[in-house]
């Protein structure tokens, strides 16, 4: 129910651009004014959301890792795993960011005839969760050369990788077959299995679909219905210098598309997909592991009265004394 | 805390490379303007409508080829009547794309698309200049 509500409203919000795309007059709403709104949302919600996060206190390490802390020189510290100083602290951080090492530690606990429990590995999931985001991140940086003009070495290199098989013409992109296969396995991943099935909220649904929408919108105009990408470019290159133009020869197709992205940017900063950022801000994972070496002073301390053992005695010397009990002094 | 310097700077970092585009075609000067292919002199119409040209022009260039390698078929009947020899260098290049580098060049570059077809395929203009 939650999945195809939410496919419906990637459905229903791709069908509404495609239709009010060719109304002449809502061609700039589409093209150029809603994008700039979508755009301004994501960079004010994103700042918005990792500025809160850096007010929270953090006034001591939260050293929840399975490595040997670091201790008396005998004792084999896990450096990686339990980090006491900087540098082990950015290695840790870039293999979760680059590799998601944590979740390739993924298991699965099941039940068993038996009763026996049984865990396994579970690294499919890592699997899919590494070739999505890789797949973004490479198409993300393809798409600048519709952005810069003189295009960068560094795309035009990466569009060569890419499109390395030279198979069809337009050529296959091979993250194009990649990022449709792990999303598709992704949300199976959670349509498939009854548990998984009944913690997956509408927002989980909703992000995959706006994503594959926006994946599968892009394809079609490449590879299917072909598209001006020249207009395209003139298009993209007017929106970024603030001369916005939205030549005819841009198709609603396109316009399919810069919708579905508009809505995921203006989503993005209030949804889970701020885990972008989330990710760097984890305690857990980017604090070193220095709690005994370290003195940690809590930053909002005040005094509080105390009562301690010396007055307390004194106090009660005299009765503790009758009761025969034994004195510091 | 002491660790609000390195988050701020990983979100300008971050903004900045976001708004990269924007900065860089700012320095560049670029603007909307298109790459304006020089288009040839002597011939009004091209193979297809400009339209389909525009969006479709490698997948046309890919039925010629299969023609030609495939099913040994010459001759093409352009939609306005027309016969041209399919041939990507001795019919778009010699017909009436002589300057490579003003048309197909401007705009792939432009695009950002590196065309293989030149790695076998010789532009008739440098093969004319070199034979002399
Ligand atoms: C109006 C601009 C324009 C002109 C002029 C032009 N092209 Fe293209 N061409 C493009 C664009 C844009 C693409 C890339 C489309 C894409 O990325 O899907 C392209 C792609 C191609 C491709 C497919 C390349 C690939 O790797 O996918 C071939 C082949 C091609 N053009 C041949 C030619 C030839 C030959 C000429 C000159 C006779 C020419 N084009 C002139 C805009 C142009
Ligand atoms: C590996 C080398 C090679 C590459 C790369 C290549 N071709 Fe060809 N092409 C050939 C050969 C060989 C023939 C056959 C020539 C003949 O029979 O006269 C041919 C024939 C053709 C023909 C029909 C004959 C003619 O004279 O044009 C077309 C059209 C064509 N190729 C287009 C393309 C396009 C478009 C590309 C780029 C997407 C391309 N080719 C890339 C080698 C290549
Ligand atoms: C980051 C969000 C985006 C994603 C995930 C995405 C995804 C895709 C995908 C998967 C394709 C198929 C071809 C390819 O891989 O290049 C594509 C094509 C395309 N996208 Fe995007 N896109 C995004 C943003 C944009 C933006 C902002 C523009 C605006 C200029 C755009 C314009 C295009 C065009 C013109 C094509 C067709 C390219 C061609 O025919 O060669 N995309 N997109």
């Amino acid at each position: 129910m939650k999945a195809l509500s939410s496919l419906a409203l990637v459905v229903a919000l791709a069908a509404l651009a495609f239709f009010l795309g060719r109304v002449e007059p809502l061609r700039v709403v589409l093209g150029v004014i809603i994008p700039y709104v979508a755009i301004a949302i994501f960079l004010a919600g994103v700042s918005y959301k990792v500025i809160v996060w850096s007010l929270s206190p953090v006034p001591f390490r939260i050293p929840t890792s399975c490595g040997q802390q670091k201790s008396l020189s005998w004792i084999k510290a896990g450096w990686l795993e339990n980090p006491h100083s900087t540098p082990g602290v950015v290695a840790r951080m870039a293999l979760e960011v680059l590799l998601f090492r944590s979740l390739f530690r993924n298991t699965k606990a099941e039940l068993r005839e038996g009763p026996r429990l049984i865990y396994g590995e579970r690294r499919f999931l890592w699997l899919g969760a590494l070739a999505f985001h890789w797949s973004f991140l490479v198409i993300f940086v393809r798409h600048l050369r519709f952005f810069i003009e003189p295009v960068p070495r560094l795309v035009m290199v990466l569009d060569r990788l890419d499109s390395f098989f030279q198979v069809g013409i337009p050529l296959l992109y091979i993250t194009d077959v990649t990022i449709v296969a792990a999303l598709l396995y992704l949300l199976l991943r959670r349509l498939r299995d009854p548990q998984v099935r009944y913690i997956s909220l509408f927002a989980d649904y909703f992000a995959l679909f706006l994503i594959l929408g926006l994946a599968l919108s892009g394809v079609w105009m490449r590879y299917f219905a072909r598209i001006d990408v020249v207009a395209v470019k003139q298009l993209a290159i007017g929106l970024v210098t603030f001369s916005p133009i939205v030549p005819r020869e841009v198709t609603s197709l396109f316009l399919v598309h810069l919708i579905l992205l508009s809505t995921l940017l203006a989503y993005f900063p209030f949804s889970k997909l701020m885990h972008m950022g989330g990710i760097f801000l984890s305690p857990t994972r980017n604090l070193a592991n220095n709690n005994r070496r370290k003195r940690h002073v809590n930053p909002w301390d005040y005094p509080v009265p105390v009562h301690p053992y010396q007055e307390w005695e004194a106090e009660f010397h005299d009765k503790i004394a009758a009761a025969g009990l034994p004195l510091e002094k | 805390m002491r660790d609000r310097g390195v988050i701020y700077t990983g979100l300008l970092v971050f903004l900045g490379i976001i708004t990269f585009p924007m900065w860089h075609d700012w320095a560049a000067g670029t603007t909307s303007r298109g790459p304006d292919p020089v288009l040839p002199a002597q011939e009004k119409q091209c193979v297809a409508p400009l339209s389909t040209m525009r969006t479709s022009h490698m997948q046309l260039l890919m039925d010629w080829r299969d023609g030609v390698v495939r099913r040994n078929v010459h001759t093409y009947t352009a939609f306005n009547g027309r016969n041209f020899n399919m041939s990507l260098t001795g019919t778009c290049l010699t017909g009436c794309h002589t300057n490579k580098a003003d048309f197909c060049d401007r705009c792939h570059n432009y695009a950002g698309v590196a065309v293989y077809c030149w790695d076998c395929h010789v532009d008739p203009k440098l093969a004319r200049r070199s034979a002399k």
